[in-house]
């Protein structure tokens, strides 16, 4: 395929990524070659310290590569500036295993934050985070604080936080971790539905059940190493 | 949005750390007190030097007929050698220096004597033949007395050169310690208050490190994220700058124009505005120092 063309396609390209945080220490990511295509959901599984997080930083520019390079969204991650880094983030939503909310501040607050401070007008705010609320199912609960919510409704506070903005990407490093099987299943129905608004959805997880019932693509890590990339796969191919 | 957004969120850390913003807020003002007293007293050296300078001259006294310095061996001075003085001083060698002279007889001498102290019961008896003659030169630039001094003493005839900015050196003396003092207190304060307010800003930063990283995160730039804790350091440093100017007013309007203004009625003193002329320069320094604080504390707390 030709490069000028790929990166129309590729949302997300990993061309021979090796992390290494101590000199001397294994690698934390192991020469990973990847692709994943617009509107891909893509399950990153593997066991703690195979890598996953360390996926999620580069592609957040939150690192840089010791070797190789990162494109995200056709642009290569070694070459653009620092101070245009956070334009690159503005692309990208984030989720995470412990939420990461503001306790002091309302739903409707924590969700606004997002908006406010990348400088959008207030009636943008106005319109754009009710609006997203009852997307993921938290009409009514504005004014609740996160001390108020259930585990699950946190976790949907958290994603109408990442997807307020609209981005073309969707980072979930281990959203599931924290809710027991029946809301996570909610949690993944909600995931779905953004992914198919064309959001590209990159999830590290562990939680087996999930990636069996989803059957979307699964590249295992293992020490740093993709051993496996399978669409429509499972969690552990041996079972 | 934006502006009541960031400013919110500068009130809430100004409102979180009240104490470290008041001791800022109370440093930077004794610091900038210091800073504006030592320019103050210098404007008032300035003052002084610019009214006095004219006035003073240096006076050439010619010998009397009863003098021990050694010029004087030969007795009263001769007209001759009176002539001889005077020619120097207005010789081309001189004129650069010298404005004016005018030649003060005995009998002048002797006026003014009596103005000065003519109603001591001492000084009635005293006749015009006992004093003495003496040249005032009056100098383009009061600095150049030694010039002066040099060319004409040692003369014969000449009993003894007077700079009367001599009399003014003390004072002048004792000003420029007090400027000196001020201004050592203004620094050390100074330093006091860049590593009070980059602490400040440090403690306000880690107590919303959780709100900074989410700001990150959703892709708020470096601006946005730091101005909040520039504002919260200016605010304070702001503050602090405007009690330095009230209260060097107060000193200046109570102290200077109420008490040493009427007790000393020829000497031009400094006003409130002065005062005035100096507050942009105290702000400026005010907002310098948060400035400086800011870039030291949050390149390296808040960093991307």
């Amino acid at each position: 395929m030709l490069p000028r063309l790929a990166r129309f396609i590729h949302v997300i390209r990993f061309q021979k990524v090796s992390k290494v945080y101590a000199r001397g220490a294994r690698p934390a990511l192991d020469r990973i070659e990847l692709e994943v295509e617009r509107g891909e959901f893509l399950f990153l599984v593997g066991a703690s310290g195979s890598g996953k997080s360390t996926f999620l930083r580069l592609v957040l520019r939150e690192e840089r590569p010791t070797k190789g390079k990162v494109f995200v969204a056709g642009k290569d991650l070694s070459t653009i500036s620092q101070w245009k880094v956070p334009h690159l983030r503005r692309g990208i939503g984030t989720v995470f295993q412990d939420f990461r909310l503001l306790e002091n501040k309302t739903v409707y607050e924590n969700v606004a934050l997002a908006l406010q401070v990348i400088g959008k007008p207030r009636h943008h705010v106005a319109s754009t985070v009710p609006e997203t609320l009852e997307m993921v199912g938290l009409a009514g609960k504005e004014k609740r604080f996160p001390h108020e919510l259930s585990g699950g409704e946190q976790q949907r506070v958290a994603i109408a936080r990442a997807f307020v903005n609209r981005p073309g990407i969707l980072l979930a490093d281990e959203p599931t971790g924290n809710l027991d099987p029946t809301t996570s299943v909610g949690i993944m129905r909600l995931l779905d539905r953004i992914n198919r608004t064309g959001t590209t959805i990159v999830m590290a997880t562990h939680d087996d059940e999930i990636v069996d019932q989803m059957r979307k693509r699964v590249v295992e890590l293992v020490d740093g190493q993709a051993v496996r990339d399978q669409a429509r796969g499972v969690y552990g191919a041996e079972r | 949005m934006r502006v009541r957004f960031v400013l919110a969120n500068c009130f809430q850390g100004l409102r979180r750390n009240l104490a470290m913003a008041v001791s800022v807020m109370l440093v930077t003002f004794v610091s900038l007190t210091f800073v504006g007293a030592a320019v103050l007293v210098q404007m008032q050296i300035a003052n002084m030097k610019d009214d006095w300078y004219d006035a003073v001259e240096v006076s050439v006294f010619l010998c009397p007929d009863s003098s021990s310095a050694p010029t004087c061996a030969s007795g009263e001075v001769t007209d001759e050698q009176a002539a001889e003085v005077l020619e120097v001083l207005e010789s081309d060698s001189l004129s650069a220096y010298v404005d004016e002279v005018y030649t003060e007889t005995k009998e002048e001498a002797h006026e003014a004597f009596q103005e000065q102290f003519g109603d001591q019961d001492w000084a009635s008896r005293v006749t015009a033949e006992q004093m003495q003659m003496s040249y005032r030169v009056s100098l383009h630039d009061p600095e150049q007395y030694q010039v002066v001094a040099d060319e004409v003493s040692g003369r014969t005839g000449v009993e003894s050169v007077v700079d009367q900015r001599a009399i003014l050196e003390p004072l002048f003396l004792v000003l420029n310690r007090v400027t000196a003092l001020s201004a050592g207190l203004a620094a050390v304060m100074t330093l006091t208050a860049v590593l009070l307010i980059t602490t400040t800003i440090r403690l306000s930063a880690m107590s919303r490190s959780k709100e900074t990283s989410i700001m990150r995160l959703v892709g708020a730039s470096n601006f946005f994220i730091q101005l909040p804790f520039m504002l919260e350091g200016a605010i304070a440093a702001l503050a602090g700058a405007a009690l330095a100017i009230t209260g060097l007013w107060f000193g200046v309007n109570y102290l200077v124009e109420g008490w040493l203004a009427e007790s000393f009625v020829w000497v031009n003193f400094v006003d409130t505005g002065d005062v005035w002329t100096i507050a942009p320069l105290l702000i400026g320094i005010g907002i310098l120092l948060a400035a400086i604080s800011s870039l030291v504390s949050l390149s390296r707390y808040t960093r991307v």
